[in-house]
């Protein structure tokens, strides 16, 4: 493996440099290379969490920061210059942390499997929440974790007793930043004393380190943006080749708002996304969204453009990309293109793009017209689950009338659907009861769903009508009534 | 304070389990290739490219098997490595061994197979038809039930759709083996069978069972899919540290895991129902068509258990149960929590539900009304004693204002026309013991070292549920000692032979008594002692809170104190326990006797949001009366209330096990098959245990707990049925689970899925309006 780039990063409280390739899982050179085997490899698909470990980096502001993330999708390359935190480096030497206390008296463990990543997870949320932790952050934490054990009663009591763990003055206290705070979490032994020399040390790692990080030689076989596609399709035979690593080009990633363009870098991941002021201010209910989609450990790494060139017909990011009319710019030595995303689906998973192409960047128009969005997904479980049918719509408004429309839906067609003739319906038209109501049949002229593991296509097709009308039941609340579609019913008269 | 004593292992990551184990030097990895059709003749299986592959040290196949190639818990009649006939998707045909485990999967990946197909059997019923069977069916009954319908106001037939459950464990099956001296094998397996595992493999490799020790220090998880199938990943891995001489470690990949092995049991049912006009049940009949897999695993005791309750926590006079185990190409289908029970009684719930809603009677209204007491007889001849069902239920509606409830959701849905709240409310009666009564048996050592120190071993594996934790509360307290000074040791065939299996629920019963007599065993020798030193009867001589006691006064001798005397003096500081549960039998000729030790009571009240737009529906709210008797360790016991809730619930709504008819799982990855995670389950969720009742029969007054709470799940069918009621009350909906969305949402709207379906649409020219 000495051809392999040497990797320098912080494993816990020591500073190591290894040569392992690239792609290696991070999960796998935890357990089989280091021998840390407090990580827990449940299903190596991104759905378990019980291999959930921190990433700690410094942001564009220069501000210290983890992330809760899966090991299983995520390559070792990737950790030049962070810091690595697995369970072993949240351990205090000869107690336990206030966390952890909780989840023994509470009952929050039963065979422990699910255990460790659940501490890691938990442990972040105080790191990021410190003294205003409450019980719907500790949900979040938990929300990429499964435990088949307890039924998460015992550790949701547990998450809910840390918001005591702080005293009037350290909630005065507090300025925001986590790094001032370190001192303070491991006198709290919330983390292990090493923890508050850090960012001193981590600063004088990447002072040390080599920028360029292109492999050199050979082709990747591989271009892993989040990995939390690429892992699961083709896990094992991506540590074999040469890779490359997007997460690399910092430039790719963040939102920037010109006139009226919103450009997104392609490889901003759906948890940037979703806490950005910018793209906040045109889909203000993009955290709503968001609840409906993977799991924070998902998030924090799935970029967007990974969602595109995945093509899956149900992605949903893809979905409200496409409803809010995105163009994509895709990028090959040096040249550049620009396309509508709705022209960059040929087939199923067939791409208007050359294999060495980038994409690089979205770019969305902002009117400045009243813009309303919306975006429906429904699966089987709420959270953490892949969509049966889910859909976004975009409508702009003056004076009452639709001006411009567009509407796309998910695993109803071999590609993410953008849905032309029905967009067009709705412009110059008043958004009422009657216009769903011609709306709905010409929906479903423009879908062909096939019966799959997610459901029969008669399903998809009712699921979509319904996803519609609720479109336009929470876009127009005061006119739009979803009973007055129940037409046909007998005896189903509100009770 | 009482604790899980493996947790401050546990939120430390450190608690081992079988791959987290130094690997020894030169370990191997083994990975098994499986069939890849459910049904065919095996022509040819080809593993020579596989054998020249990097890094590969072996390929076994069944030839390389040095003992004999079967395997089975109750008949055997499965192959470890198929021979020339597989019967379903995944059936292990080959061992690839290699020096690591990319290697291994990469090897794996040349394996050739030519296989005749023979089609397929994925549906119970047409198994049944064809009389494809594991064994002839059953009948329970009780009273005259074809006379008893002619005195019925309402008969009522239907049928029940139940689908299957993965066990998701969240450690996949794994077991490393290695070679020892002597031809003796040293296994370290995720089992809840260590003994049915060392039986095993000292069949596959020909040798006695004292050659092979089996190691189980704890399992990430078993719920039944370890009770048999843990078996053959340590048979696999042991076979192959025999052939190489080294050490071989196994461990299934999660889609492997779901592919190869068996789950919950799918059924489809048939019920009758007779009432009359005021809810009482005077006649059911019922006919379970069970779907087995390919081979008989633990089929025949789970159909039992749906047998056993098929009328759940109610008294019905006259019933006949019918049930068969039908052979399918699926992995075959095995242990998971409730064990047959949990089948047999959705279909009673199901019956009462349309008999209900015929009568016009509130489904609590029949529910109650027909609750068992004292005296009344079980269709297998059991009476019930002791019995809870009226008083966990009484305490349910009392405590819960179950009418106040009522009408708040009444409230609320005549307020909103497309959320609708429905209520359900589910009893459960679960009876303790293995079935198979030979089975009810068990040993513990209880080893006292000088310092005070004690070590208990016993035939009880730890998979979570807390066997050693209350295994060291009832030595702590059986020897009047801290929790703290007890450990509970990996549970391993050299210290116990002939271990039952962990499973029924009965593993602390069972360990726990026969740990309580090994203790009584000591305890007779060191309170001789005390007596003598002290100047007492033994029976003036206690040991209260770590001190002796002499008629109650303390006395200067301290525990360890005691311990030290006893070594210099002679007295044995270690002993055997055996217990055997008394009472129990069960005649297999009349189908009658008293097959259990005693019964499990408790009902729970399930509250649901629909959002009858969208097909979906939340949990808002559940309430649970549950009966542990004397509860021995309460962090213990709500954590298997809870978590058997949990599975309950996502059994009946979210964990849709799809195979297709050519016996592939198509929800075959946790991204397709969804469990219960954290916004799943409802914040307001609340468990109250039945004031301590003394259980006699259950060691220090306690009852089981592991399975009776995953069949309150089955309440959450019923309360979106409630919902859906409120929405449609026109229709009739049906008995199929788990509930989706998409079966709610079809149900709900038959006009608009009718308007939809494509045969059924005219096209509309563009820039037509329809009305
Ligand atoms: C547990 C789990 C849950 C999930 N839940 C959801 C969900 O709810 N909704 C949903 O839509 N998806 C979900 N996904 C799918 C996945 O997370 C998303 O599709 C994600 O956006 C993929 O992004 P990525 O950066 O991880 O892509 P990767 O896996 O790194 O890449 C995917 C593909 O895109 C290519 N690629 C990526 N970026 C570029 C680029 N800039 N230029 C050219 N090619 C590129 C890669 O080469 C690869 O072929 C889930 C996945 C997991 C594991
Ligand atoms: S192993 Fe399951 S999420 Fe990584
Ligand atoms: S404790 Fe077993 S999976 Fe969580």
């Amino acid at each position: 493996m000495n051809d392999c780039k040497p990797i320098h990063f912080l494993l816990n409280d020591r500073e190591i440099e290894v040569r392992e390739p690239a792609g290696l899982l991070v999960l796998d050179f935890l357990r089989r290379r280091q021998h840390l085997t407090g990580t827990k490899e449940g299903c190596k698909e991104g759905d378990c969490g019980a291999c959930g470990v921190l990433v700690g980096a410094f942001d564009d502001a220069g501000r210290l920061w983890y992330q809760p993330v899966t090991s299983c999708l995520m390559p070792l390359g990737e950790l030049h210059g962070k810091h690595l935190v697995t369970i072993e480096g949240l351990n205090l030497p000869a107690a336990l942390s206030p966390l952890q206390e909780a989840i023994v008296r509470e009952g929050g463990t039963q065979c422990g499997y699910c255990t460790p990543g659940i501490v890691v997870s938990m442990t972040h949320c105080l790191m990021e929440k410190r003294s205003a932790v409450t019980l719907d952050d500790m949900k979040l934490a938990l929300s990429g974790h499964l435990c088949r054990c307890t039924g998460y009663g015992s550790l949701k009591r547990a998450g809910a007793a840390m918001a005591d763990l702080w005293s009037a003055d350290e909630r005065a206290a507090e300025d925001g930043r986590l790094e001032s705070q370190l001192g303070l979490l491991a006198r709290k032994g919330v983390l292990p004393d090493y923890f508050p020399r850090i960012p001193e040390r981590l600063r004088a790692l990447q002072e040390r380190l080599e920028r360029d990080r292109t492999e050199s030689g050979a082709p990747p076989t591989f271009r892993i943006a989040g990995g939390t596609d690429l892992y699961v399709q083709r896990g094992e035979e991506i540590p074999d080749g040469p890779v490359d690593v997007l997460n690399h080009h910092p430039e790719w990633c963040g939102v920037s708002r010109h006139n009226g363009t919103l450009h997104i870098g392609a490889l901003t991941t759906f948890e940037a996304l979703s806490h950005d002021t910018a793209f906040r201010e045109v889909v203000p209910r993009i955290g709503e969204f968001m609840h409906l989609i993977a799991s924070l450990q998902i998030r924090n790494r799935a970029t967007l453009s990974g969602n595109v060139v995945n093509a899956s017909p149900i992605g949903d990011m893809t979905m409200l990309l496409l409803a809010l009319e995105a163009d994509i710019t895709l990028e090959h030595g040096g040249k550049e293109r620009r396309l509508p995303l709705r022209h960059f689906y040929k087939g199923y998973k067939s791409l208007a793009k050359e294999p060495n192409e980038v994409l690089t960047r979205f770019s969305i128009p902002v009117p400045g017209e009243t813009m309303l969005v919306n975006f429906e997904k429904i699966s089987k479980r709420e959270c953490l689950d892949i969509a049966s049918v889910n859909s976004a719509i975009k409508l702009t408004l003056r004076d009452g009338v639709i001006t411009g429309a567009s509407l796309a839906a998910g695993g109803v067609a071999p590609i993410p659907k953008y849905l032309p003739e029905s967009s067009a319906l709705l412009v110059g038209r008043k958004p009422d009861e009657s216009l769903v109501r011609e709306l709905l049949p010409r929906i479903q002229q423009e879908i062909s769903p096939i019966s799959d593991v997610r459901g029969s296509a008669d399903y998809k097709r009712l699921l979509l009508r319904q996803l519609v009308i609720a479109h336009f039941v929470t876009l127009f609340p005061e006119t739009i009534r979803p009973e007055s579609f129940n037409s046909g019913m007998q005896g189903a008269s509100p009770r | 304070m009482k604790i899980h004593i493996d947790a401050p292992l546990h939120v430390r990551g450190e608690s081992e389990y079988v791959d987290d184990l130094p690997p020894p030097a030169g370990m191997l990895h083994a990975q098994v290739f499986g069939s890849p059709v459910a049904h065919g003749r095996v022509k040819a299986l080809d593993v020579e490219a596989a054998r020249r592959a990097e890094g590969v040290v072996a390929v076994l196949t069944a030839k390389e098997i040095p003992g004999k190639n079967i395997l089975g818990p109750i008949v055997l009649d499965e192959w470890l490595l198929a021979e020339d006939l597989v019967e379903y998707v995944g059936q292990p045909m080959a061992v690839v061994v290699a020096e690591t485990w990319e290697l291994a999967r990469k090897a794996l990946r040349l394996v050739r197979t030519e296989i005749d197909p023979l089609p397929p059997v994925v549906n119970p019923r047409e198994a049944f038809a064809k009389g494809e069977v594991i064994h002839e069916g059953r009948t329970f009954a009780l009273g005259d039930v074809d006379a008893a319908w002619s005195m019925c106001d309402l008969v009522l037939e239907g049928d029940v759709d139940l689908a299957g459950q993965e066990h998701l464990y969240l450690e996949t099956n794994r077991a490393r083996a290695m070679p020892r001296e002597d031809r003796t094998m040293q296994v370290f397996a995720g089992t809840q069978s260590p003994y049915a595992t060392q039986k095993s493999i000292a069949r596959i490799l020909g040798v006695a069972e004292h050659k092979v020790e089996v190691d189980v220090l704890r399992l990430g998880g078993g719920f039944g899919g370890k009770e048999d199938q843990g078996t053959h990943w340590a048979c696999m891995a042991a076979l192959a540290a025999q052939h190489t001489r080294r050490p071989v470690e196994l461990v299934l990949s999660r889609m492997d895991d779901i592919r190869m092995t068996g789950k919950r049991h799918p059924y489809l049912s048939d019920f009758k129902i007779g009432l009359q006009k005021d809810g009482t049940i005077l006649a059911f009949e019922a006919r379970h068509y069970q779907n087995a897999g390919a081979y008989a695993d633990l089929s025949p005791p789970v159909l039992e258990r749906t047998l056993f309750h098929s009328t759940n926590s109610y008294y019905i006079p006259n019933a006949r149960i019918f049930a068969v185990p039908c052979k399918t190409n699926l992995a075959p289908n095995t242990a998971f929590r409730g064990f047959g029970g949990p089948q047999g009684m959705v279909v009673i719930e199901a019956a009462i539900s349309k008999a209900a809603e015929a009568l016009g009677l509130s489904r609590e209204a029949v529910q109650r009304k027909n609750l068992l007491k004292d005296g009344d007889e079980f269709p297998y001849g059991q009476k019930a004693f002791e019995c809870q069902a009226r008083s966990t239920w009484d305490r349910l509606v009392e405590q819960e204002d179950l009418v106040g409830w009522r009408n708040e959701i009444d409230a609320f849905n005549s307020r909103h026309p497309m959320h609708k709240r429905g209520l359900a409310i589910m009893p459960v009666c679960f009876g303790i013991s293995f079935t198979k009564t030979f089975l009810n048996q068990a040993s513990a050592l209880v080893l006292i070292y000088a310092d005070g120190s004690v070590s208990v071993a016993n035939g009880g594996v730890e998979m979570g549920q807390g066997n050693n934790s209350k295994l060291c509360n009832i030595v702590a307290e059986t020897l009047g000692i801290h929790d703290e000074r007890v450990r509970c040791e990996s549970t391993n065939t050299r210290r116990i032979a002939n271990m039952a299996p962990s499973a029924a629920s009965a593993t602390t019963d069972l360990n726990g008594q026969a740990s309580i007599l090994a203790c009584e065993k000591i305890l007779v020798g060191l309170k001789a002692l005390a007596a003598k030193q002290l100047g007492a009867s033994p029976d003036e001589v206690a040991i209260v809170d770590e001190t002796v006691t002499v008629r109650g006064e303390k006395s200067d001798w301290d525990w360890p104190k005691l311990t030290a005397e006893a070594w210099l003096n002679r007295v044995p500081l270690m002993a055997h326990g055996f217990f055997a549960t008394p009472e129990i039998y069960f005649d297999r000729e009349t189908e009658k006797g008293h097959p259990f030790a005693y019964h499990t009571y408790g009902a729970a009240a399930i509250e649901v949001e629909l959002d009858a737009l969208r097909g979906s529906y939340a949990i808002r709210k559940i309430r649970v009366v549950h009966d542990v008797g004397r509860p021995i360790n309460p962090v213990v016991d709500l954590g298997q209330v809870e978590g058997g809730l949990a599975q309950g619930l996502g059994w009946i709504s979210l964990e849709e096990l799809k195979f297709n008819e050519q016996g592939f799982f198509t929800s075959n990855s946790l991204s397709t098959y969804k469990v219960p995670d954290v916004y799943f389950m409802p914040d307001d969720m609340r468990v109250t245990f039945l004031d301590a009742v003394e259980n006699r029969r259950g060691p220090l007054g306690s009852k089981a707990v592991g399975e009776p709470p995953l069949m309150y799940g089955i309440g959450l069918f019923f309360a979106v049925r409630d919902a859906m009621r409120a929405f449609r009350p026109d229709l009739a909906f049906n008995f199929a689970m788990p509930l989706t969305p998409e079966r709610v949402l079809t149900q709900l709207y038959p006009e608009a899925l009718a308007e939809v379906q494509p045969s059924l649409q005219a096209p509309t020219p563009v820039g037509a309006s329809t009305p």
